[in-house]
């Protein structure tokens, strides 16, 4: 009888509504009014294009979230390969006959807005491995066919992101791909070997880089020995948010990004202007916040019925929690600069479509969490 | 069943591996939160600095320069206020119309033109080009009637320096200019206060002085952005103006001394012989040193410098001069003091048939008749040089140098207030032997006798040397400035064994001037108010010549640069003296007629004018 019931209703309407996660949307919609605010902040106290822009993209976003949650997860699971593939051809549609902007070709032109495909490829690679593991056997994940299978899933759109060139980008898609291969089961010494190899291999790998991506691992490792100019940017950084102290300048205080010290603070440094404003109370609740979603993103997981839908929302969970890190590392002066930006604070259409169709994928799969998927 | 069970195995692994990972998000988000509090706890004060650095920058203003004042307060070097035009590139919609407009307004030749454009694409937009620096009236204000079609040009008043006196103070002040490299090198205290335009001493007091002169900059504390442009001002900290200089000079005095020494090129010294405070100092000719202030043009420094009267020497401390007869006084004092002859020794002068031969050169006298039997009064009287030969043979070059360098000759007045004075030379063997490595000869001693051959002596040593003379043969310390905390100056150290030589030459020198056939003695004062006694010398700057004694040309058929320097130094009143003086004329020659009525006119008015100080000296002490 309650098992009837439970399936009876499972497609009710106000029955999904009563099912999404407000904790997580709440929490979504706070950053979000965090980020509109550190987006004024940043246009020096005035409503401009940036705030315009990013504040019309997160509320279309955010509703195509809503409706995306109303979405059976099926539809997700049985759209894995294709999606893939549809971004897959617009990474080498991107390759022919994207927009080069300051030098690197990483856009393609969709009419009503420019898009960047290595952005969304970061969530769609997440779904095609989670789809490609679902109906693996456990003693076939280790298998050397899907190993090599899922490592080709990951190596074409990363080598297609790395030609454009954007060493960032392609990385934080590695690291979601191989995040799904952690949870799929594939065995430790693997990750373990494949981690040594590639320490024994970093001399040769830092040969092969392009010379601007040298000076800024040499610039990471000293940021003194060119403070005008690769230097500048990590210098004016940490001395942004070294200035904020404890309690932060105030909003619309914070001089590094007024008198304009900071660089690229609306995209991959907002973090910086936030702290410099917020000190170090505002930095720790940002973070907090950022924890609470990562959590909720988890538990969705755990408490989903589906393999699928588990594998999706605990590897989006953790790339989530990676580009927060590596954003946030970066800012701070702990790793070399790549360009990562932070998930809905950083100004960025693309990045924000491809984070809000995840999360609407995440909130699919709680309303959807009783639903088995064959 | 198997499928079931795989499933769950599926999920065991998962859940285990998600709990691996969970527990590195926190390890690795508590690292992200001790970077933060290290950052922004820890380091806080060194980043905030940092901060501080960045945002805020300091512009400093040139300083205000010290005065010089007069004896009696009278502004010598001031400050003015300089109409200046300044444009802020960016501030200007249309440069390029802007310009021409200021162009014709100021009506600017095509060379300043161009300079200015080029300085103005040297500079950062939002920096200030400076079109003029010193404007007339006129121009400033048809500027300002204009400055409706002039947006951006901004009419600016400044400080600048001022020299009210023109060429009167020259040589003692010297001038100020822009400072260059060489003054930022070795002048801490200007690369400390440089500002782009800061004037800067070049020479004489205004250098000597800097350090004191200089003041302290006030500074503009402004917000930047990132590109250097100013957001706003924080702060204005008003800097000091700089000490202001008395000088003992009396104005009055150094006037007439450049109007006596008009035309001529010279230098007139006039000493208090108790205090040792110089009165006057003049160095004729002279320049405005107002046109050194902006930078002087081309042409107007050509004249300067080309000039053949050589104004840009100064010739009262750096000119070196044989001083003829002007030495006679020391070398009778010192042969007397020596006991080498009594006041009474007579030698005969026989006049220019029987000149005295040394080992077959031949020393004649002036006079060409000779003056007959002459004792050391009448020698000094009429200048006698046989009578000096004689003296100087028996007394020896090496005590008459003793008694010159105690009086003050060959050394350096001043000790370092002026760094273009010369030591002078005052001969003896051992320097002939060192510094020619040849022996002397007796010759060269019986010429130093007439302050002729090595002797050399700058006008300010002749000054003091008769200063001391004067004041009863006691050691002064020259001064310039009137709070110079001189140790010695208390200490009336005697340089003379018997003061009752000092007497003899003081007498003989009176004679010289006051009684009938002394070389003087028509520039003499009658009035025993004013009375002086005094000494002439003539030095010769070539060898005479037997044609040339032939000939006896008058001084104006000679060519210039070999005319004789004419001298004159002198103290007065005669009775109760209280000032010496020493006056260079520069191939000007005969001291008695060139020198000597210059002398005349000159004690009339430091005389009269002694009341005037005395009782300025006083006052101070009366308002108390």
């Amino acid at each position: 009888m309650y098992q009837y019931r439970r399936f009876n209703n499972k497609n009710g309407f106000f029955q999904k509504f009563g099912n999404l996660d407000y904790i997580l949307l709440s929490c979504l919609l706070i950053l979000g009014f965090i980020s509109l605010a550190t987006m004024y902040s940043t246009d020096g106290g005035e409503v401009l294009f940036h705030t315009k822009s990013h504040f019309i993209k997160f509320i279309v976003f955010f509703l195509m979230m809503i409706v995306i949650s109303f979405i059976n997860i099926k539809f997700w699971f049985s759209l894995g390969y294709l999606s893939y593939a549809v971004i897959l051809g617009m990474l080498i549609w991107t390759i022919n006959f994207g927009i080069t902007a300051s030098g690197s070709k990483r856009w393609i032109d969709l009419y009503f807005l420019n898009i960047q495909p290595s952005e969304l490829m970061k969530i769609f690679i997440i779904l095609c491995l989670a789809k490609y593991f679902h109906r693996m056997k456990s003693q076939h994940v280790n298998s050397f066919y899907s190993i090599c299978f899922s490592l080709i899933i990951i190596f074409v759109p990363m080598s297609l992101v790395i030609i454009q060139p954007d060493l960032g980008t392609s990385l934080l898609i590695a690291i979601s791909g191989i995040v799904v291969l952690w949870f799929a089961g594939l065995n430790h010494k693997y990750f373990f070997y494949s981690c040594l190899l590639s320490i024994i291999s970093l001399p040769i790998i830092i040969s092969f880089l392009k010379p601007y991506q040298k000076l800024r691992v040499l610039t990471f490792l000293n940021p003194d020995r060119d403070p005008l100019g690769a230097g500048y940017q990590i210098i004016q950084s940490k001395i942004a948010v070294g200035s904020g102290g404890f309690t932060g300048k105030g909003f619309l205080k914070g001089t590094q990004s007024y008198l304009e010290f900071l660089p690229e603070k609306h995209t991959d440094f907002i973090f910086t202007l936030f702290s410099e404003e917020f000190g170090f109370i505002g930095s720790v609740l940002l973070l907090l916040i950022y924890s609470i979603i990562i959590y909720r993103v988890i538990r969705i997981g755990a408490l989903s019925r589906s393999y699928f839908a588990k594998l999706f929302c605990y590897s989006f969970g953790t790339s989530i929690f990676i580009y927060v890190v590596i954003n946030m590392s970066m800012v701070l002066g702990l790793l070399p600069i790549v360009g990562s930006p932070l998930p809905i604070m950083s100004y960025g259409g693309s990045s924000m479509l491809a984070t809000m169709i995840g999360f609407g994928i995440v909130m699919s799969a709680k309303t959807h969490s009783q639903q088995s998927i064959a | 069943m198997i499928n079931i069970s795989d499933s769950a195995n599926k999920l065991n692994s998962l859940n285990r591996r998600m709990f691996i990972l969970a527990a590195a998000k926190i390890i690795i988000l508590g690292g992200i939160v001790s970077r933060l509090f290290f950052l922004q706890v820890k380091e806080n004060k060194k980043y905030l600095t940092l901060s501080d650095k960045n945002r805020i920058r300091e512009w400093k203003l040139p300083p205000i320069r010290g005065e010089f004042q007069d004896y009696f307060g009278n502004t010598i070097a001031g400050n003015f206020e300089a109409y200046q035009l300044h444009i802020i590139p960016e501030e200007v919609e249309d440069f390029r119309y802007v310009i021409f407009r200021v162009k014709e307004l100021l009506e600017l030749s095509e060379k300043q033109f161009k300079k200015i454009v080029k300085k103005k694409n040297e500079i950062k937009p939002w920096e200030t080009l400076i079109v003029a620096d010193n404007l007339s009236w006129e121009k400033f204000s048809k500027i300002n009637n204009h400055l409706y079609d002039l947006n951006g040009v901004k009419p600016v008043i400044s400080i600048s320096r001022d020299y009210p006196y023109k060429e009167n103070f020259t040589h003692v002040l010297g001038y100020v200019s822009q400072a260059n490299e060489n003054d930022l090198l070795t002048n801490e205290n200007i690369k400390e206060k440089f500002v782009p335009g800061l004037k800067v001493g070049k020479t004489g007091l205004e250098k000597s002085f800097e350090q004191k002169l200089i003041g302290s900059n006030s500074v503009e504390r402004y917000e930047v952005n990132a590109y250097g442009r100013r957001i706003s001002q924080l702060a204005f900290q008003t800097g000091d103006k700089g000490e202001t200089i008395k000088l003992t000079i009396d104005t009055k005095i150094q006037e007439l001394t450049n109007e006596l020494l008009k035309e001529r090129a010279g230098s007139i010294c006039v000493m208090d012989i108790y205090t040792g405070a110089i009165i006057a100092m003049h160095s004729s000719p002279s320049f405005d040193p107002n046109s050194f202030v902006f930078g002087i043009s081309q042409d107007e420094w050509q004249l300067i410098r080309n000039n053949p009267m050589k104004p840009l020497v100064n010739k009262s401390l750096s000119g070196n001069y044989s001083p003829g007869s002007t030495i006679k006084p020391i070398v009778a004092l010192s042969a007397l003091e020596n006991e080498i002859i009594s006041p009474d020794f007579t030698v005969q002068c026989k006049g220019h048939k029987n000149p005295l031969e040394l080992y077959g050169q031949t020393y004649h006298c002036w006079k060409k008749e000779g003056h007959g039997f002459v004792n050391l009064r009448e020698a000094m009287k009429q200048s006698c040089d046989t009578y000096f030969y004689e003296v100087a043979r028996r007394l020896g070059v090496d005590r008459l140098s003793v008694t010159a360098k105690k009086f003050g000759l060959g050394q350096k007045v001043f000790r370092n207030i002026f760094d273009n004075e010369k030591k002078g030379l005052i001969p003896n063997t051992e320097w002939k032997k060192n510094a020619l490595g040849r022996n002397w000869v007796l010759g060269e001693t019986i010429i130093t006798g007439i302050g002729q051959g090595f002797i050399q002596t700058t006008p300010i040593q002749l000054c003091l040397m008769t200063a001391q003379i004067a004041n009863g043969g006691y050691k002064i310390y020259p001064k310039i400035v009137v709070n110079d905390n001189n140790l010695y100056a208390d200490k009336f150290t005697p340089l003379f064994k018997k003061s009752r030589n000092i007497k003899i030459i003081q007498d003989a020198m009176f004679s010289s001037t006051n009684e009938v056939r002394g070389t003087s003695y028509r520039s003499r004062l009658d009035d025993p108010k004013y009375q002086f006694a005094g000494k002439t010398g003539t030095s010769q700057v070539k060898k005479i010549t037997e044609r040339d004694r032939e000939l006896d040309l008058k001084t104006l058929q000679i060519p210039y640069e070999e005319r004789d320097h004419a001298l004159y130094i002198a103290f007065g009143p005669y009775k109760n003296p209280r000032y010496a003086i020493s006056i260079i004329i520069e191939h000007g020659g005969s001291g008695g007629t060139i020198a000597a009525p210059l002398a005349k006119k000159l004690f009339k008015m430091i005389i009269d004018r002694h009341e005037i100080r005395k009782n300025y000296g006083n006052k101070k002490y009366l308002d108390i």
